[in-house]
């Protein structure tokens, strides 16, 4: 078990023959992920990364023809929502999002017809996916992980990483691991990942890693404390973030009422999860909840 | 990305909202000829800056007559305003908008902006108009009226007199009403508009509504297709040094502290500047250097970071996944050689190839300070600013 992705996951790659597609798929082939097609329209028919990998002009096509069901997508953001609502349209059952600067009026439209469609949806904006030892679905670097029974669920890319290098340093492997992306607008939120994650038989606990802005972390904060019978650390990013000013991630903005850092931090420990002052102790806090 | 009052009325005349009759001035003697032209009892002479509060800080101000109007376009002009938005240090009025005065009935409050709980665009109106609405919202919240937008079907009738009833407008100005509230959502919606807001909008004695105020955010990643809004760029409304970064793709803010940071990655930053404060320091700057950091990257990070003369030592925290950081440590090498940098330098390297990339700087022979993990660098990087103040 795992959550959202494992070795049985059949993937298209939207945008294979960009420079981004072409780098990550040889990445995650690598990793042992099981990519089943490409997609670039007016490039059908085509062999890419060494022959390896067949080219649809539709994400339909790839599955009707090469039975894919999870995609990922690495277009540019004037056409990133259109992918999306691609790949939704076509029955595709996961759908992840790398690509950042997704206009947030076109994320607006997207979330309510992937709701309709009953479509799962992990970014935009995000590093993706990673299920330790089957299947890496995006941009993580897959060797910093190591199989065990942790789940990790963060808004950021580099910060995930830190906070998977310490568990691994602190001797816990993980499940799976989810950026779910930082901009104002995202497919899944960090709730609905510790819905998935209690319900996990492999996962024993779970890390969380949020930042200023929204109400994501207070929203999981709440659903957790009803519900969660698994330990949880959290961090959150931005103590020292000034109000009004968007700290590299479009969502990452202080803008009034409890989307501080300090109101956060007050808001998850009082629903019992343990929250970690600094960046350095996310996996010795993991690690001493665990024992 | 923000515009001044005077474009947000260039772009309510495209969508046919009522706004008074005005004129951007950029001299005292185009003000003067504005006044002029405009032809009016009641005039008002307005600082153009990005922040709000500009009424406060006198920034607007009514003239009956010539002479009044131009001893307060010259008081106005070139004033450094104080608002509660620019902070102790104020910002210079380069720009004014000279308009005409219009007689008021009513003042009301109207905006639309991302509720980003529900995920739908939230239309909020209020009959306090004219007065602060974040007040209006924690003293007396039952006086905001709220619709939210479903994308998929666009704004309805039946929620446009909504907002409307809400404020008690009726007669001739319900319609009036009714429509403005719908332009206002259409001209949010084609322009990629983030916030639209009007404080206050007003119903005149002759029953007009009327916007007197116009303020816009944009959502920088529609920017792409919304070339006219690019155009109104204001840069010197921009920290020189944000813009400078921006050029070469690095992501950086300035702040008060005086231990600088170079970072990979956003959430990374972040989580930096709160380490640098728990280890007894102050940030000087956010600094994301994105996903690739090479030689180029790091040198111009350096700049940057040292244009602020309140640096005192610079860590650089790198999480190796994609990038490898013995090149990054390389880069690190070549850009002190080359910059002659005199303030000292904390890394640290993990990820790919940390290993390679620790001995590579242990061997140079700068002053270069390798550091192990987040705290121990931070610690490093506070002491010996501590030490060069």
């Amino acid at each position: 078990m795992s959550i959202l992705v494992n070795k049985n996951s059949k993937i298209v790659v939207q945008g294979i023959t960009g420079s981004e597609g072409d780098i990550h798929t040889r990445q995650m082939l690598e990793y042992g992920t099981n990519i089943v097609a490409g997609v670039t329209p007016g490039k059908g028919g085509q062999s890419v990364i060494d022959g390896n990998i067949k080219v649809y002009n539709s994400v339909e096509e790839s599955v009707s023809v090469a039975g894919a069901n999870t995609a990922i997508i690495f277009v540019p953001p004037p056409f990133a929502a259109e992918a999306i609502l691609e790949s939704s349209y076509a029955g595709i059952e996961l759908i992840v999002c790398i690509t950042e600067g997704v206009p947030i009026h076109d994320m607006v439209k997207v979330k309510q017809i992937i709701k309709q469609n009953g479509t799962r949806l992990v970014g935009p904006n995000c590093p993706g996916i990673i299920t330790v030892d089957e299947c890496k679905l995006g941009i993580m670097p897959g060797f910093i992980c190591k199989k065990g029974n942790i789940g990790v669920v963060s808004k950021s890319g580099t910060l995930t990483y830190e906070a998977i290098d310490q568990l691994v340093n602190a001797g816990l492997g993980q499940t799976t691991a989810i950026g779910i992306g930082g901009d104002p607008i995202i497919g899944t939120s960090m709730r609905e990942c510790l819905e998935l994650f209690e319900k996990d038989a492999e996962t024993d606990g779970i890390v969380i890693v949020g930042e200023i802005g929204g109400q994501m972390e207070i929203e999981a904060a709440y659903w957790a404390k009803e519900n969660m019978s698994k330990p949880i650390a959290g961090f959150i990013a931005g103590q020292t973030a000034p109000p009004g000013k968007r700290m590299g991630h479009a969502g990452a903005i202080v803008s009034g009422g409890n989307d501080t850092a300090e109101e956060k931090i007050k808001i998850l420990t009082e629903c019992g999860i343990s929250v970690s002052e600094s960046v350095a102790d996310i996996g010795s806090l993991m690690k001493s909840l665990m024992n | 990305m923000k515009i001044h009052e005077y474009q947000g009325k260039e772009l309510f005349k495209k969508h046919q909202i009522k706004i008074p009759v005005g004129i951007p001035a950029f001299s005292i003697e185009e003000a003067l000829k504005a006044y002029d032209l405009l032809d009016s009892d009641i005039v008002a002479i307005k600082a153009q800056i990005h922040a709000g509060g500009r009424g406060k800080g006198g920034g607007v101000k009514i003239a009956k007559n010539k002479d009044e109007a131009e001893n307060h376009i010259r008081n106005i002009l070139g004033m450094k305003l104080v608002t509660h938005q620019t902070g102790p240090k104020g910002k210079k009025v380069e720009r004014l908008y000279i308009e005409s005065g219009v007689n008021i009935k009513q003042e009301y409050y109207a905006a639309i902006t991302l509720d980003r709980n529900t995920e739908m665009d939230v239309f909020m109106v209020s009959t306090e108009g004219g007065v602060e609405i974040e007040k209006v919202a924690s003293e007396s919240p039952e006086k905001i009226i709220k619709i939210w937008v479903d994308p998929l079907v666009g704004i309805k009738q039946f929620q446009l007199r909504k907002l409307a009833f809400g404020l008690g407008i009726s007669g001739t100005a319900f319609k009036e009403a009714i429509d403005t509230f719908s332009k206002m959502y259409d001209c949010y919606q084609k322009n990629d508009a983030s916030l639209l807001e009007i404080n206050p909008l007003v119903l005149t004695t002759d029953n007009h509504i009327v916007a007197l105020d116009s303020k816009f955010n944009f959502d920088s990643n529609g920017l792409f297709r919304q070339s006219d809004i690019r155009e109104m760029r204001d840069l010197s409304e921009e920290d020189e040094m944000e813009i400078e970064a921006s050029k070469y793709s690095l992501n950086y803010i300035k702040l008060d502290g005086n231990v600088g940071c170079m970072v990979n990655g956003a959430g990374l930053a972040m989580a930096t500047m709160d380490i640098i404060k728990l280890a007894g320091g102050e940030p000087a700057n956010f600094l994301d250097v994105g996903g690739t950091a090479s030689a180029e990257t790091v040198k111009n990070g350096f700049r940057i970071i040292l244009s602020d003369k309140n640096v005192k030592s610079i860590l650089i925290n790198i999480f190796g996944g994609i990038v490898r950081c013995d090149l990054v440590a390389k880069g690190v090498v070549q850009a002190v050689k080359e910059l002659g940098l005199n303030v000292p330098v904390v890394v640290r390297l993990q990820g790919t190839n940390a290993e390679k990339a620790k001995k590579l700087l242990a061997e140079s022979d700068l002053s270069i300070i390798p550091a192990d993990g987040m705290k121990d660098a931070a610690e490093k990087a506070v002491k010996v600013a501590i030490k060069k103040d």
